[in-house]
């Protein structure tokens, strides 16, 4: 075989002609031109001879008894198989459809005899560099084909790596349907999905520019950050503060992640939303009205922590609404004219779709019938969120991941936070963080969770900042609510919000103390037992404190509460999530 | 070439206009339109009036310029936006970085 890639070495030609003197001729000739020759008295013993050693070029004549040239001309080529063996006709033959009859089996010239030896030499230079043209084509085209067969599997164990560190989360959660093409990281769109420990999730749907390895390589800490920091408690805004700040120092100027982070809350059904540079959201209400969930912020990785803002729109919402976010993929999606998807064709879909069918179908089936591909070739990433009841969702962060380490028992601390940090910072996952430490309170870091942020809660907004729950009472008043919550956060000075826990351990389980101190003017709590009348937007918070905690004791004109909250290894053991009478 | 480059008479203002794509394919040459440039150059103008389509690689690409030409502090004006293109400048919220007109 002619493995070797010098082109110096002697070229091993192959004859066959059954006239003993032109073969003696030819042979004479090839050999002074400096080749190897082996020669042959007809076709048969011509296929014989090339498939014992080969040979880089043949010539045949085209006459020959027992089997003629246009025959083992097939048979060789057969034999040759991806390698080129040139392949030259000896004839005398002038018709001319004879001639092409030897090109037709395979032939890729012809000599014609009487031999001249200009002619004979200048062809056999000009098919050896054919030949050695196609065999550096050929291995390059193999290189070419190993390495990427290389490059396919290294991605598919990368995203095996890649999916253990950003595994499905909560993605299966009955309300959340999503289309993503099983490689979509090496495309730089990412789609995380975790429970927060007080109930609800957190959501991220990202865009890396560029593709495969880089967009891939910052995807990583991305999920770190999100899955890490979402499981302990930290807001949306937190989470996303975090990630903007690691993208800044890792990724290159001008590499970016395009980004929204959604966070959803069923208890008070309301979804809290930051764009950074995705298309627009889509919020359909269950009355059908659409609203537009804009990108109000340039995408994550691009300004330093100073001037980053993270800070997320309200929304109100009810069971039944749908959220979608997409990214750029969707609606670039190209049908076979180039002409794009778009935004205009993607609210036609929404709006044929009606009460029938989901709004996620809705799309899925747009893009479909516009780009005439199946979703999965697309490189789309698609997400709908819907609202429900929190019922429905039970269950959902029981799949938070579990420390084994044993933990302290018996413990008192005090955490006051002051002045502007009330406004910057949440104390709550640090103090999930030490209730977390006793290991029979893991399983209820939901419901922890949830007495330190409504106290928290109370005590911020009520208390230190004075508002009125009473604005919340129209969905008017709620917006402004949150302005003007913003707004006076921005001014708090000699104000301080302090807890004190306590735990013990009791027979068959423990109690959590939880006092929560502000320097507010205190608000009226009224009737403890009458609140959370369920009619209104407000009023939940306290009513949930009532059910989780044995007591609740407001004190001081409401600027001390204290909870107590007993658990048992019963239930821990069980899983229950009820009440604890 | 789908980049053309021109100084204004006092030689502080470059002016980088793009045709066509303005997507990866335009990285190289985008980048010498403004990495050769001497150093009175103290403000840019990237002139889009003849680009058709803009990528995210595109708006990377400004924000290299913008590093180059002083990060918080520099001078750059995008001019002349087709409306698609102003659209994905804006989803991006690219105003905040630079003069968008």
């Amino acid at each position: 075989m002619d493995d070797s890639l010098s082109d110096n070495r002697p070229l091993r030609i192959l004859i066959a002609d059954d006239s003993d003197s032109d073969r003696l001729i030819l042979k004479t000739l090839l050999r002074r031109l400096g080749h190897d020759v082996e020669d042959a008295r007809n076709g048969e013993d011509a296929v014989g001879i090339f498939r014992e050693s080969g040979a880089d070029i043949v010539l045949l004549d085209a006459l020959m008894p027992v089997m003629d040239g246009m025959e083992a001309a097939r048979h060789i080529k057969e034999l040759a198989g991806e390698r080129l063996v040139p392949l030259i006709f000896l004839t005398s033959l002038s018709d001319a459809d004879a001639l092409a009859r030897c090109l037709e089996a395979g032939g890729d010239d012809f000599l014609t005899k009487p031999y001249n030896r200009i002619i004979i030499e200048a062809k056999i230079n000009a098919f050896n560099r054919m030949r050695l043209m196609h065999r550096t084509l050929s291995h390059h085209r193999d290189l070419i084909r190993d390495r990427n067969r290389q490059l396919l599997e290294e991605q598919e164990i990368a995203k095996r790596v890649f999916d253990n560190v950003a595994h499905t989360g909560c993605l299966n959660a009955t309300n959340i349907r999503y289309h993503a093409s099983p490689m979509s990281i090496f495309n730089g769109d990412v789609l995380f999905a975790c429970p927060r420990p007080a109930g609800g999730m957190q959501i991220l749907v990202g865009d890396f520019t560029g593709h495969g390895l880089p967009a891939a390589i910052g995807a990583l800490p991305v999920a770190e950050i999100f899955y890490g920091m979402t499981s302990k408690g930290f807001s949306g805004s937190d989470v996303l503060r975090e990630i903007n700040q690691k993208l800044c120092r890792i990724l290159p100027v001008g590499m970016f992640c395009c980004a929204a982070m959604i966070q959803a809350d069923f208890h008070l059904n309301q979804l809290q939303i930051w764009n950074g540079g995705l298309p627009d959201g889509v919020l359909l209400k269950r009355d059908g009205k659409l609203e537009t969930i804009a990108s109000r912020h340039l995408p994550l990785g691009v300004l330093g922590a100073a001037r980053f803002d993270a800070r997320m729109e309200v929304f109100r919402t009810e069971p039944g609404d749908t959220l979608l976010m997409m990214t750029d993929g969707v609606l670039e999606a190209e049908n076979h004219h180039g002409e794009m998807y778009g935004e205009e064709r993607l609210k036609r879909s929404l709006a044929g779709a009606g009460n029938a069918g989901s709004p996620f179908d809705a799309v899925m089936t747009g893009i479909h019938a516009f780009t005439g591909k199946q979703p999965e070739q697309d490189d789309v990433t698609l997400l709908s969120l819907e609202m429900v009841e929190e019922a429905e969702l039970e269950g959902v962060s029981e799949r938070l991941p579990q420390s084994a380490l044993e933990g302290p028992a018996e413990w008192h601390c005090v955490y006051e936070i002051k002045d502007r940090s009330l406004g910057q910072f949440s104390p709550l996952p640090l103090l999930l963080h030490i209730c977390m430490e006793v290991p029979g309170l893991r399983r209820k870091s939901g419901e922890i969770y949830t007495l330190l942020s409504e106290l928290y809660t109370n005590a911020l907004e009520h208390g230190v900042l004075g508002l009125s729950s009473d604005w919340k009472a129209t969905p008017d008043g709620f917006g402004r609510y949150y302005a003007e919550r913003e707004r006076r956060l921005r001014f708090i000075s000699d104000h301080f919000i302090r807890f004190t826990l306590t735990h013990t351990m009791t027979e068959g389980g423990g109690q959590l103390t939880i006092v929560c101190e502000d320097s507010g003017s205190g608000f009226d709590y009224g009737d403890v037992s009458a609140v959370g009348n369920e009619n209104g937007y407000s009023g939940r918070g306290l009513m949930l404190l009532q059910k989780l905690g044995r007591s609740l004791n407001f004190r001081e004109y409401g600027t001390r509460a204290e909870i107590i909250y007993d658990w048992h290894f019963s239930e821990v053991a069980a899983r229950e999530g009820g009440t604890n009478t | 070439m789908p980049i053309q480059t021109h100084r204004s008479e006092d030689g502080q203002t470059l002016t980088i206009k793009i045709e066509g794509r303005f997507d990866f394919s335009t990285h190289q040459a985008f980048r010498d339109a403004y990495e050769h440039g001497d150093e009175n150059v103290t403000a840019f103008v990237v002139d889009l009036s003849d680009t058709t389509y803009l990528d995210s690689s595109a708006l990377g690409m400004l924000l290299l310029l913008r590093d180059y030409a002083g990060g918080d502090s520099a001078k750059i004006r995008i001019e002349n936006c087709n409306s698609d293109v102003r659209r994905i400048l804006s989803i991006s919220n690219f105003e905040q970085l630079f003069a968008i007109r």
